[in-house]
């Protein structure tokens, strides 16, 4: 080396820097590529659920090493790994709860598998896992709300009477029916995906979306009166005024039970009025 | 190598054809005997080892993880659990010792799809090829680490062909054959062991962990050398073999230090006149001239 020119060494050193920009430019493209085929692996897509622990989407894809340990100690070969056809990161899990979904082990024997935390062992109790969320997305073809007595993803929800309840409602179509409709309840719903699994319909009008997919949030500054007032003790606008009911001599009405008093003479059927307003005034 | 003579020819001719493969049947003997352990599970049902090449627990007990993925997702942010931290532990210590890129040529599954595209090369004489620094792997490795802290996700991991491959044998491939088949083609036609010797960040990875390791080829009869070339062509790395076979004059060892160096014994195979063999790497340190006979005989594992 030390016997070559300056000159000569000058272009050895031009050529060695040039053979480094071009490394560095070809290796910086790619990694801009590969950066933004990444992000866009960042949402989830709506079909696949992750299993039980599960951290925050971004999270976990820098937690997930994608070794499939919690694909093997699922006892009901649930999960499946991401393929790279497929919408989610290359290599991690996930399942779909129309195909099959999580049975909900008490021992979580996926988290227990899993190496690297990606799926979080803090999570011990399955009834407080959040997979996603149960939404009633369709409510024109969803049995229950047609007025039927379907019932069945209530039926199957592991929560029951929690994550799904059965809320009462007036059929107004009818006039003269209840209409039973299932009503998803965020704080226990697991996302488990029964419900979405046992929908009877072609297609599931309930479905198990990721969480972020499924919640509304109110505003923080949002605070609702009720529930104020029930911390408070009282009303929080005083004095409380009281609604005065114009109704007929006899009769009484109350938030809760309703009208009562003399027998309710049922109105003689008019002919175009509502009969679903029967023992209101009209 | 003159171009009517087959590379290795006279190696059979000396030690005949299974003496001239010895360390290629058993790295395939190693290769596919991993493979199979982990495929036994999902095929027979019996479950000796877990997972994949990321993180893998054998007989429940021995965890393995793949130290380059996990250091991926502490970079971007997150702690891995006991047990991983555990088999990376085991994974470093075992290739500090055995030679860092033991894993490519004994473990690694692309290997053999690399290795079939440079004997297609030799078969058909393919001589085209793009040549580029084969320090690019470093760069790759060090923009995959620099990703993983700004992007917050394992985002190698999207594209991976050796996690996608082995990953895919054991779980269900998709379409990640097309990405071995680029792989395939790449070094077939494109450049020279372009994937495994240019490209790969895990071998980089492994190349970095293995720098001293205790393993090592060595040419202890370089005397004996007859300058045939058939070590430089079946080399992966060829680079590695010239200072530890031609160094004597400048008073280099014969020991191949290089950590990229894949302790695959080709040239071992290749070698008619048995220069080459595995020992230590401390070993000839001083003795240029007389070699001390036969380095340390190693097991079919290093």
């Amino acid at each position: 080396m030390n016997t070559q020119r300056p000159d000569s060494k000058q272009a050895a050193r031009r050529q060695f820097l040039l053979d480094m920009a071009k490394t560095a430019c070809g290796v910086g493209m790619f990694g801009l590529g590969l950066g933004l085929y990444a992000r866009q692996a960042h949402a989830l897509p709506p079909a696949a659920i992750r299993p039980p622990g599960a951290l925050p989407e971004p999270d976990f894809q820098g937690a997930c090493i994608r070794c499939g340990m919690c694909v093997r100690d699922c006892p009901y070969n649930i999960l499946e790994l991401a393929r790279p056809e497929d919408d989610l990161a290359t290599g991690t899990p996930y399942f779909v709860a129309r195909k099959i979904p999580c049975e909900m082990c008490e021992d979580i024997p996926c988290i227990k598998a899993c190496p690297t935390g990606a799926l979080d062992h803090q999570l011990t109790d399955i009834n407080k896992a959040k997979m996603g969320l149960a939404a009633l997305v369709d409510q024109e073809t969803c049995l229950n709300f047609l007025g039927l007595r379907c019932d069945v993803c209530y039926r199957v929800c592991p929560v029951i009477d929690k994550a799904i309840t059965l809320e009462r409602v007036h059929n107004f179509r009818t006039g003269k029916h209840t209409m039973f409709l299932p009503t998803v309840h965020s704080e226990h719903c697991t996302g488990c995906g029964k419900c979405e699994k046992s929908c009877v319909l072609e297609v599931a009008a309930i479905k198990v979306l990721p969480f972020l997919l499924a919640k509304g949030e109110l505003g923080k500054h949002y605070q609702l009166g009720w529930e104020e007032k029930k911390k408070a003790g009282e009303s929080l606008v005083a004095p409380e005024i009281e609604h005065q009911y114009n109704l007929p001599e006899g009769f009484k009405y109350e938030q809760g039970p309703g009208l009562s008093g003399e027998a309710v003479a049922p109105p003689a059927a008019q002919p175009g009025a509502p009969q679903a307003l029967h023992g209101d005034k009209l | 190598m003159s171009a009517d003579k087959k590379m290795g020819a006279d190696a059979v001719m000396a030690k005949g054809w299974l003496g001239a493969h010895k360390w290629l049947l058993l790295r395939r003997i190693s290769q596919i005997g991993i493979l199979a352990l982990f495929l036994l599970g999902p095929l027979a049902g019996i479950w000796i080892v877990k997972g994949n090449l990321a993180y893998s627990l054998t007989l429940d007990t021995l965890p393995l993880s793949d130290p380059y993925v996990l250091l991926q997702s502490m970079l971007a942010r997150h702690m891995p659990e006991k047990l991983a931290l555990i088999g990376a532990a085991i994974v470093i210590g075992f290739y500090a010792l055995a030679g860092g890129r033991a894993y490519c040529a004994w473990v690694c599954p692309v290997n053999m799809v690399t290795d079939f595209a440079a004997w297609l090369r030799r078969l058909f004489s393919i001589k085209s090829g793009a040549r580029f620094s084969r320090m690019t792997r470093y760069w790759i490795l060090a923009m995959t680490l620099v990703l993983a802290l700004a992007s917050g996700t394992i985002a190698w991991e999207m594209l991976n062909p050796v996690s996608m491959l082995h990953r895919g044998l054991i779980f269900g491939l998709g379409t990640a054959w097309t990405i071995i088949l680029a792989v395939f083609l790449f070094d077939l036609f494109v450049s020279p062991d372009g994937w495994c010797g240019h490209l790969c960040p895990v071998g980089a990875c492994y190349s970095l962990i293995g720098k001293t390791s205790l393993v090592r080829v060595n040419a202890a009869k370089r005397d004996a050398c007859n300058d045939c070339m058939d070590c430089f062509v079946v080399c992966p790395e060829p680079q590695v073999i010239k200072p530890a076979l031609k160094g004597a004059a400048k008073g280099l060892g014969p020991v191949i230090t290089s950590a990229n160096c894949t302790n695959c014994g080709r040239c071992i195979d290749v070698c008619s006149k048995e220069v080459f063999g595995f020992g230590l790497r401390f070993n000839h340190k001083a003795d240029n001239n007389a070699p001390q006979g036969h380095a340390t005989a190693l097991g079919n594992r290093p």
